[in-house]
C-alpha cells in the first residue's frame, strides 16, 4: 500500500494523471467527489435561469441557440457526473445531496434572469468566468475529470459567443435594448466576479487542491485574467462596467479593479440569495415528479429480463 | 401560390407550436438523459418549424420572414391542430401526443419528400430521419409506462385517453388539400396511422382510447383557449419592441 | 427525499466510433434502465454534434478491469515497447486518418 502511495505521489510530481483504480489519499478522492459534484450540480440548476427565457425568445434562431445551450448544460452535468461515479459514487447519491441542500452548487445561478439581456450577460460574464475557471482543469490529475472538462471547454465555446453576440446586436440596437445591455451587465459584474471564490487569504481548500494538481491557478489570479479579458469586451459593446475604481495599469499590464463585496457571496451560498429556494425547489420537483416514471422504466427492465430468461 | 402558401403555413404551425410545447420539459424531465433527449426532439421541431415558415414567407410574397409570421400574427391566424398546443400534462400524457403526433408527421413526411414542390420535398426529407427518431422515443416510453409499475400503467392509460379526441384532427381532408397537387391529403395517411399506433398501444398492455368526440377547428385558426396563453408568452418580447433585431 | 426519489439505475459505459474504419473509442458513461434505453441515451448525449457513427453500450458491471495490483507484471514487460501504441505518439488537434 506505502509503494503504491509513493507511486500516487509520484505521478502527481511527474504532472502525470491519476486514474480512477489507482491507489490515492483519502482527501484526494473526497475533494474531487466535492468538487466534481459540485460543478455537476452547477451545470443542472445553471440549467434554470436561462431555461427560464426559452419559451419568451426574440426570435426563433435565439430560440434555437438557447435550447441547444440548456440542453449542452444537462450533457455536461452527465459528463461531470460519470466522472465523479468513476471515484465510486452513484448519480443518484450525489443527486440526494444536492436535493437536501448538503452539496452546492455554483452560487451564481441564485440570481434572478430578469431581462432578454440577461441571457446575453450569462453566456458573456459567467460563461466566460466558467471559461477561466475550467481551462486549467483540463489538465487537472484526475483523468476522468480532466477529460470531462476537455468535451465541456469544446462544447462552450459557442455559449459565451451567443452571449456576446446577443450583447453586440442589443448595444447597437434601439435605446431600450442598449439599456436593457447595460442594466444587464450592472447587475451580472460583481456576481460575476464571485464565481472565483473567497479571496485567496481566506480560501479555505486552495492550497491541498493545488498540491494535488486539482487546481492550477489561485481565485485571484483567475479572477484578474477575467477581468482582463472582458474589460476591453465591455469597450466593444460600449457599456459600462460598473465599477469606478476600474483603472488600466500601463506598468502591470492589467487592470486594477474594486473586489466584490465577499458577505455577499457568503450570505447566498449560506442560502439567502435571491433564487436559492426557488432553484432547489424546481429540482426537487422535477426529481419527484419524474420518480415514477424512473421506477416505471426499472419495472419494465426487469419484466424484459425475466421474459428473456424464461426464454431461455 | 396562395394554396401553397396556406398548405406550408399549416406544416409549420404544427412544428412550431410543438416544439414550444417540447421545449417545456428541458430542466424538468424525469431524468437527465431524457432532458437531453427532449433537448433534441425540441430543436428538430422548431429546425422543421423555421425552415417551413421560412418558405412561407417566401410563398407569400409580401417580406415577411419566420420571425414575423411566427410573432406578430394573432391567435386566430395560427393554422396548427390543436393536439400539439395542449399543455404538456405529466410524461405520459406528452409521450402519448408524441406517438400521435411523430407518426403521423413521420407519414406525412415520407409522402412529402417525393413532392413536385423542390423546397418541400427537401424539408420533408431531412425532417423524416428527425421524425422517424421521435416516433422511436415515444415508442419506446409507451412501452415502459404501459407494462411498467401499476401507476405508470394508469397514467399511460389515462394520457392516450386525453389526448386521442384530438387525433381525428390531424387527418381532416378539406378543399385545400383536396386541389392543391403538391399536398398529401391527410386522409389518406390515417389507416396506416392507426394500424402503426395499434400497434404500440396493444404492445404496452394498455387498450386503445374509446373516446367518439373529436374536436376539430384548429386548421381554421380556432382554437383551443391554451394557444392564447402559449402565444402570449412566445411573443411577448417581439411585440414590445417593434422593428428591433435580436 | 430519500427512497424511491433514489432508485438507482445501471451504469452503462458508452462508445463511438467517430466515423467508418476507426475503432470505437470510450467516451464516458450514463444511466439507463435497460441496453435499448442506453442506446439511444448515448446517442441523445454523446453524438449531439455529429461525433459518431455507431455507438456500443456496455454495462459498467460486465467490464472486467485489470488491477493496479498487478500492474508491474501486467505491464511493466511491455514498457520499453511503448511504440507498438500508438496513442504513445502526439497527434496534433485536428489531424485525422492518423
Amino acid at each position: 500500500m506505502l509503494a503504491l502511495m509513493d507511486s500516487f505521489q509520484a505521478t502527481i510530481d511527474a504532472d502525470g494523471r491519476i486514474e480512477p483504480r489507482d491507489a490515492m489519499p483519502e482527501g484526494y478522492r473526497k475533494t474531487l467527489i466535492r468538487q466534481i459534484a459540485q460543478h455537476a450540480h452547477s451545470e443542472i440548476i445553471g440549467m434554470q435561469p436561462e431555461g427560464n427565457w426559452i419559451s419568451r425568445t426574440p426570435s426563433l434562431r435565439r430560440k434555437a441557440i438557447l435550447m441547444a445551450k440548456v440542453q449542452d448544460e444537462a450533457g455536461h452535468g452527465l459528463y461531470l457526473y460519470a466522472a465523479a461515479e468513476t471515484l465510486g459514487v452513484d448519480r443518484a447519491e450525489l443527486l440526494d445531496l444536492l436535493h437536501a441542500g448538503k452539496q452546492k452548487y455554483s452560487s451564481i445561478f441564485n440570481y434572478p434572469t430578469l431581462t432578454w439581456a440577461d441571457i446575453g450577460a450569462i453566456g458573456w460574464l459567467v460563461d466566460g468566468a466558467a471559461i477561466v475557471n475550467q481551462v486549467p482543469l483540463c489538465r487537472c490529475s484526475y483523468g476522468p475529470y480532466a477529460r470531462a472538462m476537455v468535451r465541456v471547454c469544446k462544447e462552450e465555446s459557442f455559449h459565451q459567443r451567443q452571449g456576446f453576440e446577443i450583447l453586440h446586436t442589443l448595444c447597437n440596437g434601439t435605446e431600450a435594448q442598449k439599456a436593457m445591455a447595460q442594466d444587464a451587465l450592472d447587475r451580472w459584474w460583481w456576481p460575476s466576479l464571485m464565481m472565483f471564490g473567497p479571496p485567496d487569504a481566506s480560501s479555505t481548500h486552495s492550497e491541498q487542491s493545488m498540491a494535488w494538481g486539482i487546481k492550477r491557478h489561485s481565485n485571484d489570479e483567475l479572477r484578474q485574467r477575467f477581468v482582463d479579458m472582458t474589460v476591453p469586451q465591455a469597450d466593444v459593446l460600449g457599456i459600462r462596467v460598473p465599477d469606478d475604481g476600474l483603472r488600466y495599469d500601463e506598468e502591470t499590464g492589467h487592470y486594477s479593479f474594486t473586489q466584490p463585496d465577499f458577505t455577499e457571496l457568503y450570505e447566498v451560498v449560506k442560502g439567502n440569495g435571491p433564487c436559492n429556494e426557488q432553484r432547489l425547489a424546481h429540482r426537487v420537483k422535477a426529481h419527484e415528479d419524474g420518480a415514477w416514471v424512473r421506477e416505471a422504466a426499472a419495472a419494465y427492465a426487469g419484466k424484459q429480463a425475466q421474459k428473456k430468461a424464461s426464454a431461455a | 401560390m396562395n394554396d401553397l402558401f396556406t398548405y406550408t403555413l399549416r406544416l409549420g404551425d404544427d412544428a412550431l407550436i410543438a416544439a414550444q410545447r417540447t421545449a417545456e420539459w428541458i430542466a424538468a424531465a424525469p431524468q437527465l438523459e431524457e432532458d437531453v433527449a427532449l433537448g433534441n426532439i425540441g430543436l428538430d421541431q422548431l429546425g422543421q418549424a423555421r425552415s417551413l415558415l421560412q418558405y412561407a414567407g417566401q410563398l407569400e410574397g409580401a417580406g415577411r420572414s419566420e420571425d414575423d409570421l411566427a410573432y406578430f400574427r394573432d391567435e386566430r391566424e395560427f393554422t396548427n391542430v390543436q393536439l400539439v398546443e395542449l399543455p404538456n400534462g405529466d410524461f405520459a400524457a406528452t409521450m402519448a401526443r408524441l406517438l400521435y403526433f411523430a407518426t403521423y408527421q413521420h407519414l406525412l413526411y415520407e409522402e412529402l419528400r417525393g413532392c413536385a414542390d423542390e423546397t418541400l420535398a427537401g424539408v420533408a426529407g431531412k425532417a423524416v430521419k428527425e421524425v422517424a427518431y421521435h416516433v422511436d422515443h415515444a415508442t419506446q416510453w409507451v412501452l415502459r409506462l404501459g407494462d411498467g409499475t401499476e401507476e405508470s400503467h394508469r397514467r399511460m392509460q389515462a394520457g392516450l385517453d386525453a389526448m386521442w379526441p384530438y387525433t381525428a384532427e390531424l387527418f381532416a381532408s378539406d378543399d385545400l388539400v383536396r386541389r392543391l397537387d403538391v399536398a398529401v391529403d391527410p386522409s389518406t395517411l390515417e389507416e396506416e396511422w392507426l394500424r402503426r399506433v395499434t400497434q404500440v398501444i396493444e404492445e404496452s398492455t394498455c387498450s386503445m382510447p374509446t373516446s367518439s368526440y373529436q374536436h376539430s377547428g384548429g386548421r381554421q385558426g380556432r382554437h383551443s383557449e391554451h394557444l392564447g396563453y402559449l402565444l402570449a408568452e412566445l411573443q411577448h418580447i417581439a411585440r414590445s419592441h417593434p422593428g428591433a433585431q435580436w | 427525499m430519500s427512497g424511491s426519489g433514489s432508485l438507482i439505475e445501471p451504469l452503462w459505459e458508452v462508445f463511438v466510433r467517430s466515423r467508418r474504419g476507426l475503432s470505437h473509442v470510450h467516451v464516458g458513461s450514463l444511466h439507463a434502465p435497460d441496453a435499448t434505453m442506453a442506446l439511444r441515451n448515448a446517442r441523445d448525449v454523446y453524438t449531439r454534434r455529429q461525433e459518431g457513427v455507431s455507438i456500443w453500450v456496455v454495462p459498467a458491471a460486465d467490464i472486467t478491469a485489470s488491477s493496479p495490483d498487478e500492474k508491474d507484471e501486467f505491464f511493466d514487460p511491455a514498457g520499453d515497447k511503448v511504440y507498438r501504441h500508438p496513442t504513445f505518439y502526439q497527434v496534433p488537434e485536428g489531424v485525422d486518418h492518423l
